[in-house]
């Protein structure tokens, strides 16, 4: 494989005396996507903005596409395109007027400039909205000006910082066909998010960030297979969750939760559990279940077991 | 802060550019909002209407002048301070939105940003400047002196909005909230605009005030655009050096202004802390 197109190393970054990062590491391969994971807080969005040129690290240094981004930053703002939380367009003009504003701003000729603009509104299904103001858009619509204006340049490295907090499915399912099609295109990706089903849907790779330190990597899958199956039973009676409790136990070497007062859970470690097994063993015990199932962790159990908090995220 | 910086011939042109497309930026959502631009070319029409005939009606010039001929000048002053609101609520809007994110993360000239701005706004002046000459005539104002001393007193009021549309950069960039910046105008633009010369002369306010209201630059300005138009109010007697000199005063204000804020916006513009 070619060399990172995003490595970071040991990056820190203070603000007075809150360490946003603390040693962060990251490494991008070409033309995937990293997914970004972290409570609020977590350090995020600062090492977005230091990948990004917008920010120094105190410590530590990162390179795009080879180049630092502290002493080349020149070099790196001509391969980079950032999308951020807000919309950041100019509300006040039309959808063509900030693509266009945006590409003499990028150093195409004026041609090349309305051409471009054309060419990403048409692609992804602006073009309707063109001529009208900004102000009037919807979320969703806004977000994808906002992304379509990184991508004028045909950007090497996408920065996607939180790119669909606050939008309704409809819309978030949108910017994730627009994701999914740079990619296609060879883009590498970086995308900060709370929303734990948006990683598994986009990322090849995720970084799980707590503290400004990078706490687990790897792909879904392996983040998932680190934590083994859940197994969720749904009792008939409320009264036999104790004994099926201790069934539970009993298999899996932990107490399981009791995530309602007829249903229980507990993740399997290992593998070699067949379910047929496991429902012997309820029965034996005198427990009726509803419901049996093995399934793997959601990403955002491995998520909260891995962040240590007791709230969800999302 | 670039090893590879491109060379200078470029980076110079790129920096003009760039701001010629900033300017075109501001006209763009003129056009998409004329109505901004008409609220802002009704303002100084109304202040002219309402100033002179309201105040002028129990005002008595020194030198027994006309108080229209001598409020003018005081209203060309005023309306020259709200370059300050207009680019320091950009500025703030831009950064507050992200848009300024935008700016900087792109391969653009970075002071293209701050120089457009300010570029645009001696732009919207020029009309300001019309529809405030055009009203000064229909109440009876008009310059005396001749083309020349008016050019020179148009002249010095382009170059104060346009120094005092850094001062709206700096704090723009500083404050980045609109909220906050759209409270603080008010308090901001009424003592500025109205400790000064514009309205009554300085003569019959207490020494502190007095002292204020002489060294404020809008007090210089009044008084360099009555002396190059010939309109009525200059002082006489024991004056302060601002309006005893003040055409070198209003070079001298624009100076300290572009001097000191200039260098400020561009360090907080390109500044990397966040």
């Amino acid at each position: 494989m070619s060399d990172p197109m995003v490595v970071a190393e040991g990056l820190h970054k203070s603000f007075g005396d809150t360490h946003a990062l603390r040693g962060l590491d990251l490494s991008v391969p070409r033309g995937t996507v990293c997914g970004v994971l972290g409570p609020n807080g977590a350090g995020k969005t600062t090492a977005v903005r230091i990948l990004a040129t917008l920010s120094d690290p105190d410590a530590g240094h990162a390179r795009i596409a080879g180049y630092d981004v502290v002493r080349e930053a020149g070099q790196v703002r001509d391969r980079i395109g950032l999308a951020g939380q807000y919309a950041a367009v100019d509300e006040k003009l039309t959808g063509r007027g900030n693509l266009r504003m945006f590409g003499r701003l990028y150093h195409l000729s004026r041609r090349e400039a309305h051409r471009r603009a054309d060419e990403l509104l048409e692609r992804f299904d602006l073009m309707d909205a063109a001529d009208r103001q900004v102000a009037g858009y919807s979320g969703g619509m806004r977000r994808r000006l906002d992304l379509i204006t990184s991508l004028i340049l045909r950007p090497e490295v996408l920065f996607l910082d939180e790119p669909t907090t606050g939008l309704d499915p409809r819309s978030r399912g949108e910017i994730w066909d627009s994701v999914r099609e740079l990619v296609a295109d060879g883009t590498t990706v970086l995308l900060t998010t709370q929303y734990l089903d948006e990683a598994d849907q986009l990322a090849d790779d995720i970084a799980v960030i707590d503290h400004g330190r990078v706490i687990a990597t790897g792909t879904p899958d392996e983040l998932k297979a680190t934590m083994g199956d859940r197994l969720d039973v749904v009792l008939e009676d409320p009264a036999a969750l104790r004994p099926a409790a201790t069934v539970l136990t009993t298999l899996a070497g932990t107490e399981p939760t009791t995530t309602s007062a007829d249903r229980l859970s507990v993740a399997l470690p290992g593998g070699g559990f067949r379910l047929a097994d496991i429902v012997r063993e309820l029965d034996r015990a005198g427990v009726a279940a509803v419901d049996v199932s093995l399934r793997r962790p959601t990403l955002d159990e491995v998520f909260l077991r891995l962040t240590d908090r007791k709230e969800r995220v999302s | 802060m670039t090893t590879l910086a491109p060379p200078m011939g470029r980076r110079l042109r790129w920096t003009f550019a760039d701001g010629l497309t900033l300017v075109g930026r501001e006209l763009g959502r003129l056009r998409q909002e004329p109505g901004e631009l008409v609220g802002a070319l009704v303002f100084p029409a109304i202040m002219v209407v309402l100033f002179g005939y309201v105040f002028g009606s129990a005002i008595q010039v020194p030198d027994g002048g006309d108080y229209r001929e001598y409020l003018m000048p005081g209203l060309f002053s005023m309306v020259t301070f709200t370059a300050v609101q207009g680019v320091m609520g950009r500025m703030a809007a831009d950064s507050a939105r992200g848009v300024m994110d935008r700016f900087r993360s792109m391969p653009m000239a970075r002071l293209a940003v701050p120089f457009g701005q300010t570029g645009a706004d001696s732009l919207v002046g020029l009309p300001l400047l019309a529809v405030m000459v055009g009203a000064g005539l229909l109440v009876g104002w008009q310059p005396h002196r001749g083309l020349i001393p008016a050019a020179g007193a148009f002249g010095l009021i382009l170059l104060l909005r346009y120094a005092l549309s850094w001062v709206g950069v700096y704090v723009g960039l500083v404050v980045k909230n609109e909220q906050i910046v759209a409270q603080v105008v008010v308090p901001l633009f009424l003592p500025f605009t109205m400790l000064s010369n514009s309205f009554v002369p300085t003569g019959g306010m207490p020494g502190w005030l007095r002292f204020l209201a002489d060294w404020n630059p809008v007090s210089a300005l009044t008084a360099a655009s009555r002396e190059l138009f010939g309109n009525p109010g200059a002082p006489s007697g024991d004056v302060a050096w601002p309006l005893a000199h003040p055409v070198a005063a209003v070079l001298f204000w624009s100076a300290a202004l572009l001097g000191v804020f200039v260098p400020l916006s561009l360090r907080a513009f390109t500044r990397r802390g966040r």
